[in-house]
């Protein structure tokens, strides 16, 4: 699905080549980025608002402090993951939208796991590794379960995923007002509280939890999985032509639902830091849209597991950002998803930019070797 | 923008001239510290519902010299919540924080309060127990009450006394006003019943208005709900020509024809108080509750739905309310035939806040 897949293989690889598609690849986003904010501004000057103080307080509020930076980082940290959940089954052609109860499922169990762990008075560092084994089989369960019935039932994997999250939910939902409820949460039902010695901390020095760190850590795995070794060879070829990928003998199904299970285990994980750092505990509040903002991001990101990080940064930033522009220019809370929107349409359709800039064709250039 | 670019530096040195000039001897005004007033609110400020009842008292705390409010709508409970309130205090310089939705309270105010001690934090459900943060605390108003005014006035508005609830989830706050609607309706007409259907959600139009449909069919002809934007069952019942009950905020513009009455919190009663007590440098209660007694509760304007005999009755439940009188008064069943209540309670009586079952006259399950 990525452009060097979907391109001619370049017969000579002269550092040139390589230089003007990372120039291209660097170009295309900004200049779509910078387009998006022209029609947003006009968009502002429309309703009566100054892009000037807009853009400034979105400055201030996602970048402008060590504070707002912080925020904008911590608010990254379940993106990064649920985009790698979308980004990594996209790479082998599945369009996976499940990451959301892969999310709520992982931080369910890890919450569930927690309650013999916390009553026995496991030490904390064997819990968090036991949750988040547990979060992350959970997760990896899920979606490799919508990765499966797409190769072997040939279900869907959009539809089943997207089902399978209200499944995921509604499990959750029966566990935590039934037989994991907490009878102190009378009037919020939650599983019971791990406590605060189970708890995970920030990064020392920082207000950013271990999620975010987490995150860029198996952005880098995952990167070099699906673009050094073979695994990542074989599933990107089955991304690009499954019918090629079984003549050449690649066990797809194998590939498939790993594919798919690696995807959940992200999602699993990111539920795991929601419970561990943010609410301590499983309930409705799980459900906060994380998976389907990380499908954004991974979009943007064109699925490269390295990109998704700086776009995850950028998408908290905006939200850091938003609650600035809702108190300072009194403006609702739908601006910010309309200058989400618009980014997102300007830069999916900025796609078809790529290989048309005659700057960044080597053919055009006469730099043919 | 100027007049909310305040640091807390020049906050505090603001406070200090409060406090020097409130020291100096008589002939001198007192200097009034500024108060950066932060407003989180879970939903739309417009919502029909629970949001806007809180965004409508702070309308007219902006009224209020010396006292700036900045608010931001749709923040989930999540980090976003803490993320939200801490950008208030370091980018906005807020002093007091009005956190009003029930999932803020625990991890995120008391982790905040923690780490931010100067700046006060109050919480829109009765959460705040000793040994919290001081500078952390609970304000909240025993809605039921409206809702047995809401009762009352429905009992004598209804044909058939049957009446229907569409309510969110089955804890102890929803069914308290399912069973103070269902006693206000069998004051005024003892054979009143009150079917309820609950959807399971806060927020899920779709299936309330599947509800209060249901609920007609079935021969419903008053409808009320206890859902955090009662819109679309107020709108889904005046369309079908039903009576219809409020709840949280005013719904009456939505239902010229069939709108009764409906219970709503008066919270500016409360966020006034907390103006002036941080004006006058004084320590903020810990702890507010209330309804009629003191002023934190009213019902809407009578509708078009309102009968005259209505509305005299309900008039005289609100009286009995502000003068203390009880709702629950036992010997009252639940609707499995057990004894729930043996003698009168207290319309505060903290054992009413476990509420767990439904009374007799309620059609519906809690499971």
């Amino acid at each position: 699905m990525s452009a060097e897949a979907a391109g001619p293989i370049p017969t000579t690889r002269t550092p040139n080549v390589r230089t003007l598609k990372l120039a291209e690849s660097v170009f295309v986003p900004v200049f779509a980025l910078v387009g998006s904010f022209l029609i947003f501004s006009l968009f502002l000057l429309v309703i009566g608002k100054s892009p000037v103080d807009f853009f400034t307080l979105v400055w201030t509020g996602g970048f402008g402090s060590s504070f707002s930076i912080q925020q904008s980082l911590q608010r990254s940290a379940p993106l990064i993951l649920t985009a790698l959940a979308f980004a990594i089954p996209a790479r082998i052609g599945l369009t996976m939208i499940g990451a959301e109860g892969a999310l709520v499922l992982g931080g369910f169990t890890a919450a569930a796991i927690a309650i013999p762990l916390v009553t026995s008075g496991a030490a904390a560092p064997v819990a968090w590794l036991i949750m988040a084994i547990t979060s992350m089989a959970a997760g990896g369960l899920w979606i490799g379960l919508a990765g499966w019935l797409r190769h072997y039932r040939g279900v869907n994997e959009t539809i089943s995923s997207l089902l399978l999250s209200y499944i995921a939910i509604a499990i959750m939902n029966f566990f935590v007002e039934g037989a994991l409820r907490d009878p102190a949460s009378a009037n919020k039902p939650s599983t019971m509280p791990i406590g605060d010695a189970y708890r995970i901390g920030s990064i020392p020095g920082t207000d950013v939890h271990w999620g975010f760190a987490a995150g860029v850590v198996l952005a880098i795995i995952l990167y070099i999985l699906m673009s050094r070794t073979t695994f990542g060879f074989a599933a990107r070829m089955t991304g690009g032509n499954v019918r090629a990928a079984k003549a050449q003998g690649l066990p797809v199904g194998f590939l498939v639902v790993t594919c798919c299970a690696i995807a959940g285990c992200c999602a699993g994980l990111a539920g795991f830091f929601e419970v561990t750092v943010i609410h301590g505990q499983a309930n409705a509040s799980l459900v906060a849209g994380y998976g389907f903002t990380g499908i954004l991001v991974a979009f943007l990101a064109r699925h490269n597991p390295l990109m998704i990080v700086p776009v995850a940064i950028i998408f908290g930033a905006i939200a850091a950002a938003g609650g600035l522009v809702q108190r300072r220019m009194g403006m609702p809370d739908a601006t910010v998803l309309v200058l989400q929107g618009i980014i997102f349409v300007v830069l999916l359709a900025s796609d078809t930019l790529y290989g048309r800039i005659k700057f960044f064709q080597p053919e055009a250039r006469g730099d043919r070797t | 923008m100027s007049r909310l670019n305040l640091s807390r530096r020049s906050l505090l040195k603001a406070g200090a001239a409060g406090l020097a000039a409130a020291a100096l001897p008589m002939g001198l005004a007192r200097a009034q510290s500024p108060i950066v007033l932060g407003a989180v609110y879970v939903g739309p400020r417009d919502d029909f519902g629970w949001n806007q009842a809180h965004a409508t008292a702070m309308e007219i705390l902006k009224t209020v010299p010396g006292v700036t409010v900045i608010e931001e709508e749709n923040v989930p409970e999540t980090d976003a919540v803490s993320q939200s309130m801490e950008s208030m205090i370091n980018l906005d310089g807020a002093n007091l924080i009005l956190a009003t939705s029930f999932g803020y309270y625990s991890p995120f105010v008391v982790e905040l309060a923690k780490k931010y001690p100067d700046v006060q934090f109050r919480h829109a459900a009765p959460l705040w127990k000793e040994g919290d943060p001081a500078n952390a605390g609970s304000y909240f108003c025993y809605l039921n009450q409206g809702h047995y005014v809401d009762g009352v006035a429905a009992g004598l508005s209804s044909p058939t006394g049957k009446l229907g609830f569409v309510a969110a989830k089955p804890i102890p706050s929803v069914l308290s006003n399912i069973n103070s609607f269902l006693l206000g309706a069998k004051k005024t007409n003892p054979a009143a019943t009150v079917q309820v259907i609950f959807t399971g959600e806060w927020s899920m139009p779709v299936r309330e208005a599947e509800a209060t449909n249901a609920l007609i069919d079935a021969g419903c002809d008053v409808i009320t709900c206890h859902v955090d934007g009662p819109k679309v069952v107020v709108e889904t019942a005046e369309g079908r020509g039903v009576k219809t009950c409020g709840h949280n905020a005013s719904q009456a513009p939505l239902a010229p024809n069939g709108f009764i009455t409906g219970a709503e919190y008066k919270w500016s009663t409360i966020y006034a108080m907390y103006a002036d007590l941080l004006a006058k440098g004084e320590p903020l209660p810990n702890f507010v509750a209330g309804g009629y007694h003191n002023d934190m509760l009213q019902n809407s304007p009578y509708g078009a739905g309102a009968t005259p005999e209505a509305i005299a009755a309900a008039d005289a439940a609100i009286a009995d309310l502000k003068a203390s009188k009880p709702i629950y008064v036992g010997p009252l069943k639940d609707n499995a035939g057990n004894v729930v209540i043996e003698g009168e309670m207290d319309n505060y009586d903290p054992v009413l806040d476990g509420m767990n079952y439904l009374l007799e006259g309620v059609v519906g399950s809690i499971t």
